[in-house]
């Protein structure tokens, strides 16, 4: 009898380790492919572009703590200068919004947030992006200055690892502005493409909010 | 038998034509399987090419809701190898046998471009020809696409499409073949579909093809009630007909891009208005909110608000960021703009509703 309540309490030992163990968080080393893309997102200069620069110490540098995450929304900019030809291209201080014939990019959020940045894309959206040169491979497309066209060439193997790293880094919310085509107004000003109104084909702006008289 | 004797009987005479058939049949699919032809003329649309009389064995078809192609006049055929038929168990996906073909010419005041689709045991075949501009002839495209010499007006010129475009469209949603499906053709056809097209003489519909026997294993609640939309009204009707057409290939629930969140994309199994997935965009805060509206005030589509529907707003635009669809089109469907404003705002916006 005695030894049957033995058994019996350390099985419920055992249990109670074994939720423990399944509720306490998850610490598993980055997988190989992921270790893989870190390596590729560093010397491919990702955070160039898509890593906020701030002042440091020995001059501009990434700030780290906002890994990947694109343009900051906090940071609103006036509308681009016009650069005298052969300039063509004006960039933000962060580095993360270039105005140029394309109109205006902002370095999209690439962490896994699941509203602001990558969260909800697939492994298939990315690498059909990277080949195509289209969001999400089908959508609008990548604009400059994004060298997709030298991704597109990279292997199956090293743009899943790339996607894999950035599903390890942490997710940052911060909502980066919509493109603004050429010849918009600065997005915090008239407006961006889909609140200013747009286009119709023959060139009328339509479906802006106007004030009654 | 004796050998030096043998005459070949009736049923080895038809045991060898068999044979050479297959033979020849074998030939022809995996000639076709080494290279999609160069010429438009050599990929069976025409039986005689100089006279561009079309051959009888490949069928014209009109879907009800056709895609906005920047108001190109358009005519589609398909064939499907004798004997074969289109397997619908799955009415949102067809399956299409090996050998399948469709084409699509696109015109305008002269033909410009006709696309050519061929199922082989490999997959898929995505090609497009060129029309030269005095018509004598049609050339496969560049796979990267090229611009053609088509004037649409303003500004801008038909684009013949890269293999990779015709991917981001055929490979969105669950079948390869678009606009080849229940309800497209379906006998009833919605009066009011933007861009409409009327049944001309000989164009199959569903009915025709169930018949003939080329289209089996349609679900009995398929057979038993043409497709339809269901909608309150005709403009919902026709609205959401038009959505399901030209969006669903992206915004679906399967897809790769279903993490867009709203599906475009008709049940064939709804019976009431609510049952459409499309019913899930009215009042749906779009993701991205541009800059100066207010938070959640762009909704996809904002009932009795056509300026604040992301779905007209975009519609309406012709710049690359902004654009819906994204591809495949240059000038803005005014038809259908207005449809979905009137619905939005006459339907969506009654105090009725």
């Amino acid at each position: 009898m005695k030894r049957s309540w033995n058994a019996v309490g350390f099985g419920v030992v055992v249990l109670a380790l074994a939720v423990a163990a399944r509720a306490a968080p998850k610490h598993q080393p980055p997988s190989a492919a992921a270790k893989r893309g870190e390596y590729l997102v560093t010397i491919g200069s990702c955070n160039d572009c898509h890593t906020p620069f701030k002042a440091g110490p020995n001059g501009p540098e990434p700030d780290m703590s906002r890994l990947l995450s694109g343009h900051p929304e906090a940071l609103v900019m006036p509308p681009a200068p016009s650069p005298a030809s052969p300039w063509i291209a004006t960039a933000s201080g962060t580095f993360t919004a270039w105005a140029g014939p394309w109109g205006v990019s902002f370095s999209p959020n690439l962490t896994p947030d699941a509203e602001t940045g990558l969260g909800k894309w697939t492994e298939q959206n990315f690498i059909e992006a990277m080949r195509t040169g289209r969001h999400q491979g089908r959508g609008r497309q990548i604009l400059p200055p994004m060298p997709w066209q030298s991704l597109a060439k990279a292997t199956d193997s090293d743009l899943k690892a790339i996607f894999a790293y950035l599903r390890t880094i942490p997710a940052i919310r911060n909502r980066v502005p919509d493109p603004i085509p050429p010849g918009e107004a600065s997005a915090h000003g008239e407006g961006g493409a889909a609140a200013a109104g747009t286009a119709n084909d023959a060139g009328q702006r339509e479906g802006a909010p106007r004030p009654t008289p | 038998m004796d050998r030096r004797r043998w005459r070949p009987r009736v049923q080895e005479l038809s045991v060898l034509a068999a044979l050479v058939a297959a033979a020849g049949a074998f030939a022809d699919a995996a000639m076709r399987e080494r290279g999609v032809p160069r010429r438009l003329a050599d990929t069976g649309l025409y039986s005689d090419f100089a006279s561009r009389t079309i051959d009888p064995r490949n069928l014209p078809y009109s879907p009800q809701y056709p895609l906005w192609s920047d108001g190109a006049a358009k005519s589609r055929w398909i064939r499907l190898p004798p004997g074969t038929a289109i397997d619908a168990r799955d009415p949102d996906a067809w399956a299409f046998p090996v050998g399948t073909r469709i084409w699509k010419e696109f015109a305008w005041s002269r033909r410009v471009e006709t696309r050519y689709l061929e199922r082989t045991r490999r997959g898929w075949i995505y090609a497009t020809y060129v029309w030269a501009e005095d018509g004598s002839d049609a050339i496969l495209a560049p796979e990267g696409g090229v611009v053609s010499a088509q004037d649409l007006g303003a500004g801008r010129r038909h684009r013949i499409p890269s293999v990779a475009d015709c991917l981001a469209c055929h490979r969105g949603g669950r079948s390869e073949v678009l606009g080849f499906s229940a309800l497209q053709l379906s006998p009833d056809r919605d009066p009011l579909a933007p861009n409409a097209e009327p049944l001309r003489q000989g164009d199959v519909t569903l009915d025709a093809l169930v018949r003939r026997g080329m289209v089996r294993g349609l679900p009995r609640y398929v057979l038993e009630r043409p497709p339809r939309i269901a909608a309150a009204t005709p403009l919902a009707r026709a609205a959401i007909g038009y959505l399901h057409a030209n969006c669903s290939l992206c915004h679906d629930s399967v897809g790769p891009m279903r993490s867009l969140g709203v599906s475009l994309r008709h049940s064939l199994r709804a019976k009431d208005p609510r049952d459409e997935p499309a019913a899930g965009m009215i009042e749906c805060p779009t993701r991205s909110q541009p800059p100066g509206a207010a938070p959640g005030s762009i909704r996809w589509v904002a009932p009795g608000a056509p300026a604040s529907s992301a779905v007209v707003t975009r519609m309406q635009s012709r710049s690359a960021a902004a654009q819906m669809p994204p591809l495949g089109t240059q000038l803005v469907d005014a038809q259908a703009v207005a449809l979905l404003r009137r619905w939005i705002e006459e339907d969506l916006g009654s105090p009725a509703r």
